[in-house]
């Protein structure tokens, strides 16, 4: 049993009571809403004639169904099962007194990307969203939970879900991140080492160098796919880093009040004394960028290494997940992803689509094309990382490029709007997940990749180790090194 | 709905073998853009389901219609947090799973619907799977309180969370009923939380 760690800390302040099942009763000091999971939870409590309990602990924008194109933004929306879901919200917030940011606010865009910026995520809350991506919150040392529908009904009645405690697993991320290596690859080099369902029954605490080193916005692209590993929730210790970030930010008190929240938040780190359930150690010296080359978020490898096959997996569901994966991929065990013909290059998501990782992709971009015959689309995560990138001019970047500079909305990381893969093209996606028809087609084929890695990729045409568009001192791989390795 | 004991769910079975198995392929995204769970029974795997034409393929879900018990391998339900998933099986027919892992969420879910969700090892659940290709209509009986899998000749002892045999068994899985009761100790948690008081 861990103790002392920040989990056990948040837990024991938003600890209600036990539940005669043996469950805690946890308050939610933070729920966010979208339009996909919510309306049925709503229709519930409707139903039961039971008000809303918190309504100012809620939050609501549109994410999923958003459309990205600029003209078909217009109300009503042209996709009518969209328009019925976002009037739904709409109806269901308005009632209830719950802040909605639509697309009028200049806010809208995903949960996981809205709330940080504005402020509303903070360190030592409880954070749930029928999303299961809610991980992300954790970059400010929360606890961030995804639910599904009946418990988003139990937060809306009761400011709570019912919940037992997991354990939780320290990851020490060791070294430095070499040149063109990001934050995206820390969370996929966790997941290829530890598994897609290493994390279950666990939340991750992540810390050590590489990850004090980075950024509140590499932050929460590590948390972001803590699910991915099997990880409901993980997060990391907040520092000066996170402290600075949130100053200042729409949610967060100023003055003395702001220097109140920091003692709590302070107070809510894990100890000098903290004891976790286990300790994994994660080396990123030296490590490349990484690209899936599976169905899989597991299915991933650093560029230098080759396709694995089957018969390298120890475990009978690794080899026949690796032998779907080949053929749905149309791969070659011991080939290199370099040179992987890519149709459509997809920027954006809660994991990768704020600023920073705008900024990254457009200093690949500048002066380059988008390689012919390529489709390639920049989504920011929300209106408000739309519009600092078009303060830096950041968009003209893509447009020159030959992106098409897009709305906020989820997008084609799920094709809930008309986003989406056509048939077997292969994309190059900043997303997170690469399920068999996760980017709306069922042939459609997805190669995970850091947003650098993405516009490298729409560049060539094909996958490519971004560190060639470096400095010339910056090491690169290509598929013939990978290759003769393999041989 | 809170007072439903639930302590044996039983009917034919239909095995959907696979590790993995996430909720893009359970419940495709596309089909989420409703506000009900009412429909959700026909798209449940859609994709698996049906051929280039859009016919219904050989699928175990088209060759064992009006199974009650579904039998899965590792980490089913893994990925995104979407009740739409276990709502379709649950409305396909479903009223209890058995598999050798199931993903937290959609174990969660489970429980939010009265669905149990029953774990056992590889051997035993592959046997199973085979047990119902050969025997189609073969009876398979779930015992919460036992965590016992009963099918043919053979008793499976396997595992059912604490808090979701709880849950089943004192037909409480009703967690809003359950927790709207304390309100007023809610109240008092928040008023301790520092951003809470501070707003």
């Amino acid at each position: 049993m861990s103790e002392n760690t920040l989990y056990d800390n948040v837990w024991e302040n938003h600890k209600v009571t036990e539940l005669p099942n043996g469950q805690d009763q946890l308050f939610i000091g933070l729920h966010l809403i979208h339009e996909v999971t919510s309306p049925q939870a709503f229709a519930m409590l409707r139903e039961r004639e039971i008000d809303i309990a918190f309504p100012e602990r809620n939050f609501a924008t549109t994410d999923h169904i958003a459309p990205t194109e600029e003209a078909k933004r217009d109300r009503p929306l042209q996709d009518e099962e969209a328009e019925e879901m976002l009037s739904a919200l709409e109806r269901n917030v308005s009632e209830a007194g719950i802040t909605f940011f639509g697309f009028e606010s200049g806010k809208q865009g995903i949960t996981h990307v809205v709330a940080p910026e504005l402020g509303l995520s903070q360190p030592g809350m409880t954070v749930a969203c029928g999303d299961s991506h809610t991980a992300t919150h954790g970059a400010f040392g929360s606890i961030g939970v995804g639910v599904g529908t009946s418990q988003i009904r139990d937060i809306l009645a009761t400011g709570c879900i019912a919940a037992d405690k997991q354990k939780v697993r320290r990851i020490n991320v060791e070294g430095s991140l070499g040149e063109g290596v990001y934050a995206k690859d820390i969370i996929m080099k966790i997941i290829k080492d530890l598994g897609v369902d290493g994390g279950v029954g666990h939340v991750y605490e992540y810390g050590g160098p590489a990850i004090e080193a980075l950024d509140m916005e590499g932050r929460l692209a590590v948390c972001n796919m803590s699910i991915e590993g099997g990880a409901r929730a993980g997060y990391i210790n907040p520092d000066q880093t996170t402290y600075d970030y949130l100053e200042g930010r729409e949610y967060v008190p100023e003055g003395e009040e702001f220097e109140e929240l920091k003692k709590y938040w302070e107070s809510i780190s894990s100890g000098a004394d903290a004891v976790y359930d286990d300790e994994v150690t994660i080396d990123m010296n030296d490590v490349d960028p990484l690209v899936t080359w599976g169905i899989n978020p597991g299915q991933v490898i650093e560029v230098s290494e080759p396709i694995p096959a089957p018969e390298d997996f120890e475990s009978r569901t690794d080899r026949e997940a690796a032998e779907q994966a080949l053929e749905h991929m149309n791969l070659e065990a011991g080939d290199s992803m370099l040179g992987y013909d890519v149709d459509v290059a997809f920027l954006g998501t809660c994991t990768n689509g704020r600023v920073s990782d705008f900024k990254i992709a457009a200093d690949i971009l500048e002066g380059r094309q988008v390689a012919d015959g390529v489709r390639a689309l920049a989504v920011p995560g929300s209106e408000t990382v739309r519009q600092r990138c078009e303060e830096l001019g950041i968009d003209e970047t893509f447009i020159e490029a030959g992106f098409q500079w897009r709305r906020a909305g989820c997008s084609m990381c799920l094709a809930m709007n008309d986003d989406s893969l056509e048939g077997d093209e292969v994309c190059a996606s900043s997303s997170n997940r690469n399920f068999i028809g996760r980017q709306g087609s069922k042939e459609g084929r997805t190669v995970l990749m850091s947003p650098a890695m993405v516009a490298a990729a729409a560049v060539e045409g094909e996958v490519t180790d971004a560190r060639r568009f470096f400095d010339e001192e910056t090491p690169t791989v290509t598929a013939n090194d990978v290759e003769e390795v393999a041989d | 709905m809170s007072e439903n004991h639930i302590t044996e769910v039983g009917g034919t079975g239909v095995p959907i073998p696979g590790d993995d198995i996430d909720t893009d392929q359970i419940l495709p995204a596309r089909f989420m853009k409703e506000v009900t769970f009412d429909n959700m029974a026909d798209y449940l795997f859609y994709d698996a389901r049906r051929d280039a034409d859009g016919e219904f393929n050989d699928h175990p879900l088209n060759r064992f219609e009006g199974a009650s018990i579904a039998v899965v391998n590792t980490n089913f339900g893994c990925g995104s947090s979407r009740e739409h998933a276990p709502q379709a099986m649950m409305r396909w027919g479903v009223d209890g799973v058995v598999g050798e892992s199931f993903a937290e969420i959609f174990a969660d879910n489970c429980k939010s619907l009265g669905i149990p969700a029953v774990t056992a090892s590889h051997e035993e659940v592959t046997h199973l799977q085979e047990w119902i290709e050969d025997n189609p209509d073969g009876e398979i009986e779930i015992d919460v309180e036992e965590e016992t899998v009963t099918y043919g000749e053979n008793v499976i002892e396997g595992e059912i969370d604490d808090a979701m045999k709880e849950a089943l068994v004192d037909g409480i899985w009703d967690t809003t009923t359950l927790m709207y009761s304390n309100l007023s100790k809610v109240e008092e948690t928040a008023g301790k939380l520092p951003y809470v008081t501070s707003d």
